[in-house]
């Protein structure tokens, strides 16, 4: 690959990804609204697919306000980490064939990390806030994504021990035959709950719970602050939903009637919707509820899991 | 687990339902009949006004927007000096209304207020009288009171007696 | 104290009351409309009934009205019981099967004691479906509107009317279900005290016509405490205003001055407020666009100020902060009176005695409880009004409570007391120069020349007490005195009344003597509002100006106060006064003769429109509160504005706005004899638990609508510096100290019966004690006064006659003469005299006879005053057009110009 090549496949990504991002705003309100018998933003341009550039204008002329009592180094910087975090685990994702930006092979690793640094911004976002309802939040975020990163990263070892690697093109490869949803079935439930709780959508935004904290972490954040906040949990979907095609449905595996990078799409999008349907549907549980689940349910069955194919996996090869 | 599922695909279904939005400048809304949006003064069945000036609506009314002068005309009739309400601050709660005793003020089925001025919004006596019953046809608050005000003679009312002869020792 | 049981909980209650007072007193909340406090019992309307029990161990009990029942150690009652509150529902469904449907038209809405007593039953439903009786109305006057069909027949007003005041032409007629209240035919109310039936009347039958004419709800004025000036009583009063007018006058309760009542000049006579004779602008005369701004006015006012001498002319109707105010810019030896020698001489006299501290002054509720009154030479119906009714009330209360006494009723059986006492009364000695209605009670009248009177008071006065001088051997003069002086023997709380229009200062000598020899209170009926306030500051008169002027020549720069001058003295004398001065600054609200000479004018606020502090005829210092803010901002108190010249002329530019309290301690601190004035009220910083007291009852109305044709953006409401209310329904909404309740309101009581909340006791002081500071000292073992000028006999002169004022109760006030009401029942300008000595004129009543007086004349129609002794012509006084002179001068009165004119 070239150079020019390399760059273009990097900014193709980034500009491909905050695209989505933005556009999500008027997928999910349209989405939502579908949901709920009612029609949505239907005004501005076709579709009202403007709402879009109204409401990036918007949140563009709002008062960029730092609170007084902010710490105002960290406040500045919390948002930009959850965008940063999200889009960098993007540098891993296969969308086609020779389409990455970089085919690591800690590739799983790698996005594992990123996703553990996104915590950073929320913690850092409630903390310097200087609020309590924001530090309630960024508590509260703190506890739900480190428990669910445990088992997320459990769940996709299962995957691992059936390739054999880390990396996510092997990966794809390994699903030529089969996707590892029907081998993994368990995995994809759980790695699907978890990322829920990882990008803290509904019904899982038990950090910004309105509520009950009125914003939680980010409840000073106002401006484009907050934008970046609302694009980095966009791009959190998109990220998990792109992590769902890879590790389960097989990536760009498909008939070869579309090529390869539209299989890719359809598929995360179909999650993107899923993730929407999510929240048109399901209640908020508590935060205990959570918790519990994580630990005392999910915990148990990935590791079960995990044996079970592990098991598996030494009587087929044996 | 499974009410989430079931539940997960009940919403999806809606995907499919009618939707309950009125796209409304095209598409006009029903009003039902006791709608309650801008306020009028009515009329009695006679032609004239059936506001009494009792200051009762404004005593009722919880932002305090409507503030009118009772006077009287050479009969005896009460009827506003001037009336008026300040819609920029009606909450259309429509206490005014229940508040009423003489099916004056009542809340018609029109939202239409529109204005780029709040000063617009500043509704007069002139701008409020409407020339109908509104929603009461035949109450005339004159008939049934007590006092004479040029509609009905002393006893000529409704369930009234004729007035008392004082000079009369008869039971 | 007698211990009650009621719903089986201990109450401690005042012995020889009745239950509804007692319970009333304990803060329950019991119904009643024909029990008042001022009135008594009567038990009629059967509303307050209540369970009483024989002992613990009776469960049946009987019914009783409670206010019949008196208050017996032990005794066991019920107010929640089932039976007694179905009764009570039972009876208010009964009264309002003919009450009419006419709440939203009836002014008495919002403010009804049946409409609470309604609510208070919990009927809330009508089921009787047959037809309602009605009545025809009667025109009733200009004061009071007569609605027949809201009647209840609870009795209330003729009670009050003939039996509390003494009217006799307001009855009931017809039988059974038929009775009717009001007059024999259509008429004007004669008593003075009708407006009262208003309030009394706990439905709408009586209400205020001049308030129709701008009907506003109660709940709708901004109210705040006032003080009535209109004459020297000082009656507590609440003024109401709303859409920047005042909307009329209410009582204001004070257990110690007016009770219940106010008079009708008092309670209509606000309308000058409204007028459109008001001054709403400076006016800077002799350029061209006289009306000025205040930047415009204070510019030219410096000038003046800086450059010449002035000379204050203070006023007997402003307030003492405004007199107090004119006295700092002018200094003290430069202020004068603003009344004539008489009056000054005579109020200045009265203030010096009573300071003395030897003779102790009697509030209206002494007069009230007093057992002998002897009233000597003042017409006091007409120039003191409130003090009548008060005296009425000692002579109706000494026979009941002789009765009481000989048939051990208690006092509050109104109806058995009646019975008893037909046509008994107490000891009330009249003497007049022409009578007043006040004789039909006396049990001694007469009428008399002034100096007559004067010596029958010296006569008394030696009865009771040989070592003072005697009066020679008059006879029958004699003879009177001796009847007179052995009611005064007996008596426990005799009181001496008198007052100034005789102009004659031996009656009030003698009056101090009587009173110092029968240990007597004394009340002093004075002219004006303040007039008490202003000759406590010792300054000369208006006449002593006017010679300073003619003596000093054009060099004074002349500031009149609040105070028309062709009032007080002849217009010839206003007019060299006027001719004389440099420059005349003349502050006052009204235009009148005398802001025609002002070069420069200026606006003052009102009573309703400004702070002030006013002393009344017995020393007692009591503050108003401005009621509302006048649209025209530039209206300010007089004292105000002469604060902002004293500023102005001792060019200390930066000064600080003053307030009514430092400005009364400034005058404690310059003239002592003010000495207490401050503690009238609390300060202007008070406020309870942080919040200050409303103006505005909390179901004010139409905040965001009423200003809304002007501005749709509501402007910020105006902060009061002067005193502890706020201008607005935001604040304490608690019981207010007794000098600062603007309103009386509490739950369950709209009407004005909310007041026994904020007494001590039905009829008894507010809580915290009744408003109003005296000035003068407890009575101390001073030398008594002593006088020994006991004048001659009076003498008819030939072809002359002693001119005297005739005041009319209704017609006679400067300011009130404004409302339309009164001037309709103001007399028109006469004079009256003796039958025969209109016979030696030849001339017939009704014809214009000439009155010449110092060189001045004027024609006056001449009317026949029954009783005036020979020699004396009575002159209307103080009427719109009512001419002006010396008072106590003999003046000629020519009737040969009959018809020549």
């Amino acid at each position: 690959m070239t150079v020019t090549q390399h760059v273009l496949i990097v900014v193709g990504v980034l500009f491909v990804m905050l695209n989505i991002a933005a556009g999500l705003i008027w997928v999910e309100r349209r989405m939502l609204a579908l949901w709920q018998d009612r029609l949505g933003p239907n005004r501005a341009g076709p579709l009202g697919i403007f709402i879009v550039v109204a409401d990036t204008l918007k949140l563009f002329f709002k008062e960029d306000w730092i609170p007084p009592f902010a710490d105002k180094k960290v406040f500045v910087l919390a948002p930009a980490i959850v965008v940063g975090s999200a889009l960098l685990s993007f540098v891993i994702i296969p969308f086609a064939p020779g389409i990455v930006v970089a085919d690591l092979n800690v590739g799983l690793l790698f996005f594992l990390a990123m996703s553990s640094i996104g915590v950073y911004s929320i913690v850092l976002g409630g903390w310097a806030s200087n609020n309590k309802y924001s530090l309630l939040g960024a508590l509260r975020g703190a506890s739900q994504m480190i428990a669910y990163e445990v088992f997320m990263g459990l769940s996709l070892m299962g995957v691992v021990m059936l390739t054999g690697s880390f990396k996510l093109s092997d990966i794809v490869a390994a699903q030529q035959d089969m996707w590892f949803i029907i081998k993994q079935p368990v995995a994809a439930i759980i790695f699907f709950i978890a990322g829920i709780a990882e990008t803290h959508r509904l019904p899982f935004d038990i950090p910004e719970a309105e509520s009950e904290l009125i914003a939680g972490f980010h409840a000073e954040y106002s401006g484009m602050k907050f934008g970046m906040f609302f694009v980095g949990e966009y791009i959190g979907i998109t990220l998990i939903s792109s992590m769902m095609t890879t590790m389960f449905f097989g990536g760009w595996l498909g008939p070869a009637f579309l090529p390869p990078w539209a299989w890719f799409f359809i598929k995360t999008f179909a999650f993107i919707l899923f993730f929407i349907l999510l929240r048109a549907s399901l209640p908020r549980p508590r935060y205990d509820q959570l918790m519990e689940t994580g630990w005392k349910i999910l915990l148990p069955l990935v590791l079960v899991n995990l044996l079970v194919t592990g098991a598996v996996a030494l009587w087929t090869r044996g | 687990m499974f009410s989430h599922i079931r539940t997960i695909w009940l919403t999806f279904l809606h995907l499919f339902k009618k939707k309950v939005t009125i796209e409304y400048p095209e598409e006009k809304v029903k009003l039902h009949p006791r709608w309650r949006g801008r306020i009028v003064l009515t009329k009695d069945p006679d032609g004239g006004e059936r506001c009494v000036g009792c200051y009762l609506c404004a005593a009722a009314c919880p932002v305090d927007c409507i503030a009118l002068q009772a006077t009287e005309d050479e009969n005896g009739r009460r009827y506003p000096e001037f009336f008026r309400i300040n819609f920029s601050r009606c909450i259309f709660c429509g206490f005014c209304e229940e508040a009423c005793p003489t099916y004056a003020i009542q809340l018609i089925p029109d939202f239409e207020m529109g204005e780029y001025k709040r000063q617009n919004l500043v509704f007069e006596k002139e701008d409020l009288l409407i020339n109908s019953q509104g929603k009461y046809p035949g109450y005339n608050f004159y008939q049934v009171a007590g006092i004479q005000a040029g509609v009905k003679g002393k006893g000529e009312g409704d369930n009234e007696e004729p007035p008392v002869d004082v000079h009369s020792l008869l039971p | 104290m007698p211990t009650i049981y009621i719903d089986n909980k201990p109450y401690e209650v005042k012995e020889g009351k009745n239950l509804l007072e007692a319970c009333l007193t304990l803060g329950f909340d019991l119904p009643y409309f024909c029990w008042h406090p001022a009135l008594n019992s009567v038990g009629a309307c059967r509303q307050c009934a209540v369970k009483v029990y024989k002992d613990e161990a009776d469960t049946k009990g009987r019914l009783v009205m409670s206010c019949m029942e008196g208050v017996k150690d032990g005794m066991r009652l019920s107010i929640n019981d089932q039976t007694a509150k179905a009764f009570r529902e039972q009876i208010i469904e009964w009264l309002m099967t003919n009450h009419p449907h006419d709440c939203p038209v009836c002014d008495e809405g919002g403010s009804c004691h049946l409409q609470d007593m309604t609510v208070m039953t919990g009927h809330d439903y009508r089921r009787y479906t047959f037809r309602k009786r009605t009545y025809k109305n009667q025109y009733l006057g200009p004061l009071l509107h007569h609605e027949m069909n809201r009647c209840i027949q609870c009795y209330r007003c003729v009670r009050y009317y003939r039996d509390y005041a003494g009217g006799d032409d307001l009855n009931v007629f017809a039988a059974h279900n038929h009775v009717y209240f009001g007059r024999d035919k259509d008429g004007v109310l004669q008593s003075p005290f009708s407006g009262n039936l208003a309030e009394v009347c706990p439905t709408g039958v009586f209400t205020d016509k001049t308030l129709k004419e701008h009907y506003t709800r109660k709940w709708d004025l901004t109210m705040a405490p006032s003080v009535c000036n209109h004459c020297s009583v000082g009656c507590n009063i609440i003024a109401g205003e709303r859409y920047g007018e005042l909307r009329c006058i209410l009582n204001r309760y004070n257990g110690d001055v007016n009770g219940y009542f106010i008079c009708d000049r008092g309670r209509y006579g606000y309308e000058f407020v409204n007028s459109e004779n008001r001054i709403k602008q400076p006016i800077i005369r002799n350029r061209t666009g006289e009306a000025a701004s205040e930047e415009e006015l204070m510019r030219s006012m410096g000038t003046i100020l800086t450059h010449q001498k002035l000379l204050g002319i203070g006023s007997p109707r402003a307030s003492v902060e405004s007199n107090f105010a004119l006295m700092q810019l002018v200094g003290h030896d430069n202020f004068y009176q603003g009344v004539s020698e008489a009056e000054a001489y005579l109020t200045r006299k009265i203030a010096g005695w009573m300071q003395t501290g030897s003779i102790r002054s009697a509030s209206l509720k002494e007069i009230e409880q007093s057992d002998v009154v002897v009233v000597l030479g003042e017409d006091i119906w007409n120039t003191a009004p409130m003090m009548a009714l008060a005296v009425r009330q000692s002579v109706v209360k000494t026979a009941a409570a002789q009765a009481a006494q000989k048939t051990n009723l208690p006092l509050w059986h109104d109806a058995a007391i009646k019975e008893y006492v037909q046509d008994q009364k107490g000891f009330l000695a009249n003497i007049t120069v022409a009578g007043s209605p006040l004789d039909e009670i006396a049990a001694h009248q007469q009428c008399l020349a002034p100096d007559d009177i004067a010596r029958l008071g010296w006569a008394i006065a030696h009865e009771l007490d040989a070592s003072l001088p005697g009066v020679s051997n008059d006879e029958s003069l004699l003879q009177q005195a001796q009847a007179i002086a052995n009611a005064l023997k007996t008596a426990k709380n005799p009181v001496i009344i008198s007052g100034i229009t005789c102009y004659n200062e031996s009656i009030l000598t003698a009056a101090v003597t009587l009173a110092t020899a029968c240990h007597a209170k004394v009340g002093f009926a004075l002219p004006e509002c303040n007039s008490m306030g202003l000759a406590l500051m010792q300054a000369p008169s208006l006449e002593k100006a006017v010679d300073r002027m003619q003596r000093e020549g054009d060099s004074f720069t002349v500031v009149v106060l609040e105070n028309d001058l062709y009032r007080n003295i002849s217009a010839t004398l206003v007019d060299d006064f006027f001719s004389h001065c440099r420059n005349a600054v003349v502050i006052d609200s009204l235009h009148n003769a005398t802001t025609e000479k002002a070069q420069v004018l200026i606006p003052s606020a009102t009573f309703a429109e400004g702070d002030g502090t006013l002393v009344n005829y017995e020393g007692r210092a009591q503050r108003y509160f401005q009621v509302f803010v006048p649209a025209e901002g530039i209206i300010k108190e007089s004292w105000k504005w002469l604060w902002h010249l004293y500023l102005l002329k001792m060019q200390a530019g930066n000064g600080h706005d003053h307030y009514p309290n430092e400005l009364l301690e400034k005058l404690e601190s310059v003239l002592p004899q003010f000495k207490g004035i401050t503690k009238s009220s609390p300060p202007r910083h008070f406020t309870i638990h942080g919040e200050r007291i409303p103006r505005e009852p909390h179901r004010y109305s139409g905040r965001t609508a009423m200003l809304a044709d002007r501005n749709v953006s509501e402007p910020k409401p105006v902060q009061d510096n002067d005193s502890p209310f706020s201008f607005t329904m935001e604040g304490f909404k608690g019981l207010p100290p007794a000098p600062l309740i603007p309103f009386f309101w509490a739950p369950g009581w709209n009407s004005v019966q909310a007041v026994t909340k904020y007494q001590e006791e039905p009829g008894g002081s507010l809580k915290g004690g009744d408003p109003g500071i005296s000035l003068f000292k407890e009575p101390t073992q001073t030398t008594p006064l002593v006088f020994h000028e006991i004048p001659e006999a009076f003498a008819v002169r030939h072809q002359k006659w002693l001119l005297l004022p005739q005041y009319h109760v209704l017609g006679s006030g400067e300011l009130s003469s404004y409302t339309k009401a009164l001037q309709e029942l103001s007399p028109q300008p006469s004079i009256a005299l003796s039958a025969e000595d209109l016979q030696g004129l030849g001339v017939e009543e009704g014809s214009s006879v000439q009155l010449k007086i110092n060189g001045t004349s004027c024609m006056l129609p001449v009317k026949i005053q029954k009783g005036l002794p020979k020699g004396i012509a009575l002159v209307a006084a103080g009427l719109q057009g009512s001419p002006v002179m010396s008072w106590g001068e003999w003046g000629k009165i020519d009737g040969m110009t009959n018809g020549g004119e």
